[in-house]
């Protein structure tokens, strides 16, 4: 995966930054749960980069894996049942699951922070959101709790809630979606961490609010220079947001392309149908598409390429083997930067 | 303190858990079939809980105890023989024999009054029970139903029932009676004792009234009888059930500590409790005199307890 | 908030005269008759039965008799006994302090060690030390106070000689300790109960979630986050509580032989002496409303989604 053109004015890597690598680097990592039914594998090799001011969406069902990689990275895994038995996290060079767990806590809410999808059961209900909001800045950075709630009224106006001093004192429940959702994001931020992981950060709201709530995040990542990963399912909250999307299948990388890329050719026959499934105004009146079949169980894991039973273009070899994740390249055999995907057909998909 | 286990149980059951096992009535309601699936659910979790299964062993060995007394012992609780009085200690060896747990203060054989005196906290435990589940649920879904001026009505009784503590209550109406019979400790208890299920029976009759199923067959003009026996009561049973088996060992606990108080059952009726409150003379001399109806009590307390416990978790999701 | 306040002290008053026209009637309606009680088994002349029936307005509608005592307790008046023409206030002043000390004492020992236990077993929902604590609780629950009042006598006083069988001094606390447990356990098991159900149903929340990903250190996380939402309904049962424990007073201090409330309903109740017994349930009644009063006011401070409506 490569870096997607930036911005000419992306601001020089902040002071005593002597790490060049990218940010946060994922390799080779399984997550299994323990169950009484077995043993789910949530995430089956996952391999993925984010660098400063780069914002990787994470694609896929729920149960594809998307947001257990996620608490991997956040070291907020319920262990057990989850279980570690292989792979890598590395951040700025260091392989955070050899980190002990004081260190991984310093990282946590500083350095990398999470926002999650529903803002209402995420934050304490018992607690204003001046006192969630300055406990950043009092256990992080051992401010006053005076000077915490002067930071968190500042954390609010920034996220622009309205009559942010009145309302510091108040009370989770006692905000609209949208502005808990803008707590959150005000949370994730306070420390001016340098990666961002967003967790489905919309999908509790209306649609107006959405595009409103994403743009804020936008601007936000673009003005810190933060690495962002945004788990969806959603491909248009992707399409405006994203510089590079990891579509993910039971626990692997199906496919990786820069964003306007992979909506244009698609490489994996999951991500055509995921895309067809989109409604769109030109096709009106058409049945709509929809992937048949169920997400597998984690569980039993289907041989070789997880997706087979589903797909419309499954062979034989299709069942037995699994396909790497390979580079894609053009008809001519030119590289097409950055993108890659785990289909033994790959070329008859973008290209047939 | 025991006379309060009833209460408490039922207001612990009731905070934590009555309303999701509220929820789950409600949400099972629909149609016939997923009804069934709550209870066989629940039965498929029960028949493999130790704690249940062990529970009703004990809790059928009481039951038959109750029974037939006869079939544990051949001594009678009454026979009084002053030669064996309490001064002759139990002999360990010898299961199941009048002297097994040797004789009390009169010389009455300790396991013959173990044995007979199982049936009054039986019985007392079960009809308080069965009358406090019929008259609460009674009470509760009359209230919650109607809503309106009854229920408040209903709801202002049921404070100011709650308002007195049990022990004390129950104190006052039984000293009241100079004869005390296993049905006046019962009724008494029950007089008492209802408010806890009628505040769950309420609470779950409003959620469950306001399911779209309860809804639709009203819009179809079904009678207020039928809506009431057909669609609320099995959708609201669930939770009262809970509260009612774990009151139950409070019920056994409570008629046992009345009885050792002396205003809950009394001679000749065969009682744990009196026996314990006899014991106390001579404590220092023969604890077992006293030790020995004390533990039944507690044992059978305690079967009651896993059993409504174990019947809990299997009808509460939140648990699973 | 004060107009909250202010609603509910006057939905106290019909529950609290409802409350004590319960315990009236059920000692003066039914059978049972203080004059002949206090005549004991000796043979007695009707006529002088109805001459003191009458001096002591026995005789009256029993509705009226409920006025007049209603009429009196408003002035402070707890009215005379029927046996020693005691003031029944001086029996309550001599009894009511014993057993708030005791009741307190329990009070104290169960929020301790109830919550203490309850948090140990919640942290680790399912652990051994889980499993423990709930066997434990059952037993104790399962365990009459009675019982395990002369069990703890005749292990602590008759086998090992470390207290005394009975309490000399009712303002020693380390003669109340026993008895204090005593009256304590079954709360103590429910409290812990209680607790543990609550923490490790938090435990699974998403704000808990959230909290770590901040990076707070763990004590904060449980000291802070998981503490302030699980004790909610803890504070709700101590609440509800305090009445049922100032009753199981009753039986404890019978077995210790403290003179406190217990002994004195206790004794009035076999007397018959219907203006004790009453009087001693009016402030019970009280207690127990003031108490959950105050539990509904800080349910609120601990909740802020609850509003005063």
């Amino acid at each position: 995966m490569t870096i997607i053109d930036k911005p000419a004015d992306v601001p020089a890597p902040r002071a005593g930054d002597d790490f060049d690598g990218p940010l946060l680097e994922v390799r080779d990592l399984h997550v299994e749960f323990h169950t009484r039914d077995g043993i789910a594998k949530a995430v089956n090799g996952v391999n993925y980069t984010v660098n400063a001011g780069e914002t990787l969406a994470v694609l896929g069902e729920s149960g594809s894996g998307k947001s257990v990689t996620a608490q991997a990275i956040m070291g907020i895994l319920d262990m057990p049942p989850g279980r570690i038995p292989k792979g890598e996290i590395f951040f700025r060079g260091e392989d955070m699951l050899r980190m002990s767990g004081e260190e991984r806590r310093k990282i946590r809410g500083r350095k990398i922070a999470m926002i999650f999808q529903d803002a209402l059961s995420s934050l304490n209900p018992v607690l204003s959101v001046g006192y969630q909001l300055g406990e950043m800045f009092r256990v992080h950075q051992g401010l006053s709790k005076k000077d915490a709630k002067l930071k968190a009224i500042e954390l609010m106006d920034r996220v622009r809630i309205p009559a942010a001093k009145e309302r510091v004192g108040d009370y989770p429940h006692q905000f609209s979606g949208g502005m808990r959702q803008r707590i959150m994001i005000a949370m994730a931020l306070a420390l001016e961490p340098e990666l961002i992981i967003a967790d489905e950060p919309t999908t509790a709201l209306d649609v107006t609010v959405q595009a409103q709530v994403m743009d804020l995040l936008a601007e936000l990542q673009r003005e810190y220079n933060m690495g962002l990963i945004l788990i969806t399912h959603d491909l248009g909250v992707v399409a405006d947001v994203a510089d590079k999307i990891a579509v993910m299948y039971a626990g692997r990388i199906v496919e990786t392309a820069p964003v306007h890329e992979l909506y244009k050719r698609p490489a994996h026959p999951y991500t055509r149908g995921l895309l067809d499934s989109i409604p769109r105004l030109d096709q009106k009146g058409q049945e709509l598409y929809a992937i048949k079949g169920l997400p597998p169980n984690l569980t039993r894991i289907p041989s070789g390429c997880a997706f087979n039973p589903r797909c419309p273009k499954a062979q034989d070899i299709c069942r037995t083997e699994v396909p790497a994740l390979l580079p894609v390249t053009e008809r001519d055999g030119s590289e097409l930067a950055g993108r890659g995907s785990a289909c033994h057909f790959w070329k008859e998909t973008i290209h047939g | 303190m025991p006379e309060k286990t009833a209460e408490k149980a039922e207001k612990t059951v009731a905070n934590d858990l009555a309303q999701g096992t509220a929820a789950v009535a409600a949400e099972s309601g629909p149609t016939p079939a997923k009804a069934r699936s709550l209870w066989s659910d629940a039965w498929h979790d029960l028949r493999r809980n130790p704690l249940f299964l062990v529970s009703a062993v004990l809790i059928l060995l009481l039951v038959v105890m109750a029974a037939a007394p006869g079939l544990f012992t051949s001594a009678s609780p009454r026979d009084a023989d002053l030669a064996k009085h309490y001064l002759q200690h139990p002999n360990w060896g010898n299961f199941f024999a009048p002297d097994w747990l040797g004789y009390d203060g009169q010389g009455r054989s300790i396991y013959a009054r173990i044995v007979y005196g199982a049936r009054a906290s039986i019985l007392v435990g079960v009809g308080v029970t069965v009358l406090v589940a019929v008259l609460g649920t009674a009470v509760g879904m009359t209230a919650g139903y109607f809503g309106g001026w009854l229920d408040s009505m209903l709801s202002r009784v049921t404070d100011v029932f709650m308002a007195i503590p049990y022990l004390l209550g129950a104190l006052v109406v039984l000293t009241t009676f100079e004869v005390r019979t296993v049905w006046v400790v019962m009724l008494a208890m029950a007089f008492l004792g209802w408010t806890t299920i009628a505040r769950v029976a309420r609470g779950s009759v409003i959620t469950v009234k306001q399911a779209d199923y309860v809804v639709a067959a009203k819009a179809l003009g079904a009678s207020t009888t039928r809506i009431m026996l057909k669609h609320i009561l099995p959708n609201a049973l669930a939770p009262i059930i809970v509260v009612a088996t774990i009151a139950l060992g409070g019920y056994i606990a409570a008629e046992a500590t009345l009885s050792f108080l002396g205003v809950g059952l009394a001679e000749p009726t065969v009682s744990w409790g009196v026996d314990v409150s006899a014991g106390r003379e001579q404590l220092r001399n023969a604890p077992y005199v006293l030790i020995i109806p004390s533990v039944m009590v507690s044992i059978t307390v305690l079967s009651f307890l896993m059993f409504g416990d174990a019947v809990r978790n299997a009808l509460d999701p939140k648990l699973r | 908030m004060g107009r909250y306040v202010a609603r509910r002290l006057l939905q106290m008053i019909p529950v609290f005269i409802g409350s004590t026209l319960l315990i009236f009637l059920m000692m003066y309606a039914l059978p049972g008759d203080p004059v002949r009680a206090l005549m004991g088994d000796q043979a007695f002349d009707p006529a002088v039965v109805e001459s003191i029936r009458h001096d002591l307005g026995l005789d009256l509608p029993i509705w009226q008799q409920y006025l007049n005592y209603l009429g009196g307790l408003l002035q402070g008046d707890f009215g005379t006994t029927i046996g020693s023409q005691r003031p029944v206030a001086d029996i309550i002043a001599e009894a009511f302090p014993v057993t708030i000390r005791l009741t307190l004492f329990a009070f104290v020992f169960l929020v301790i060690v109830g919550i203490s236990l309850g948090v140990i077993a919640g942290l680790r929902p399912d652990s051994v030390r889980d499993r423990g604590l709930l066997t434990l609780t059952l037993v104790l629950i399962s365990m009459p106070s009675f019982v395990l009042g002369y069990l703890m006598q005749y292990l602590f006083a008759f086998q090992l000689g470390v207290t005394t069988p009975t309490v000399q001094d009712s303002e020693n606390f380390g003669d109340l300790l026993l008895p204090a447990i005593v009256l304590a356990s079954l709360s103590l098991a429910y409290v812990a109960r209680l607790t543990r159900t609550s923490m490790a149903e938090n435990l699974r929340a998403d704000y808990m979630r959230t909290a770590v990903a901040k990076g707070l250190p763990r004590s904060r996380i449980v000291g802070v986050h998981l503490m302030r939402n699980s004790m909610i309904p803890v504070v709700t049962f101590l609440g509800t509580d305090i009445g049922n424990l100032m009753t199981g007073a009753i039986v404890t201090e019978g077995i210790f032989n403290v003179q406190g409330v217990g002994d004195a309903i206790y004794e009035a109740l076999f007397r018959r002496e219907g203006a004790t017994v009453v009087g001693i349930a009016s402030l019970i009644v009280i207690v127990y409303l003031v108490a959950s009063l105050l539990v509904d006011l800080l349910y609120a401070v601990l909740d802020p989604r609850i509003r005063y409506a």
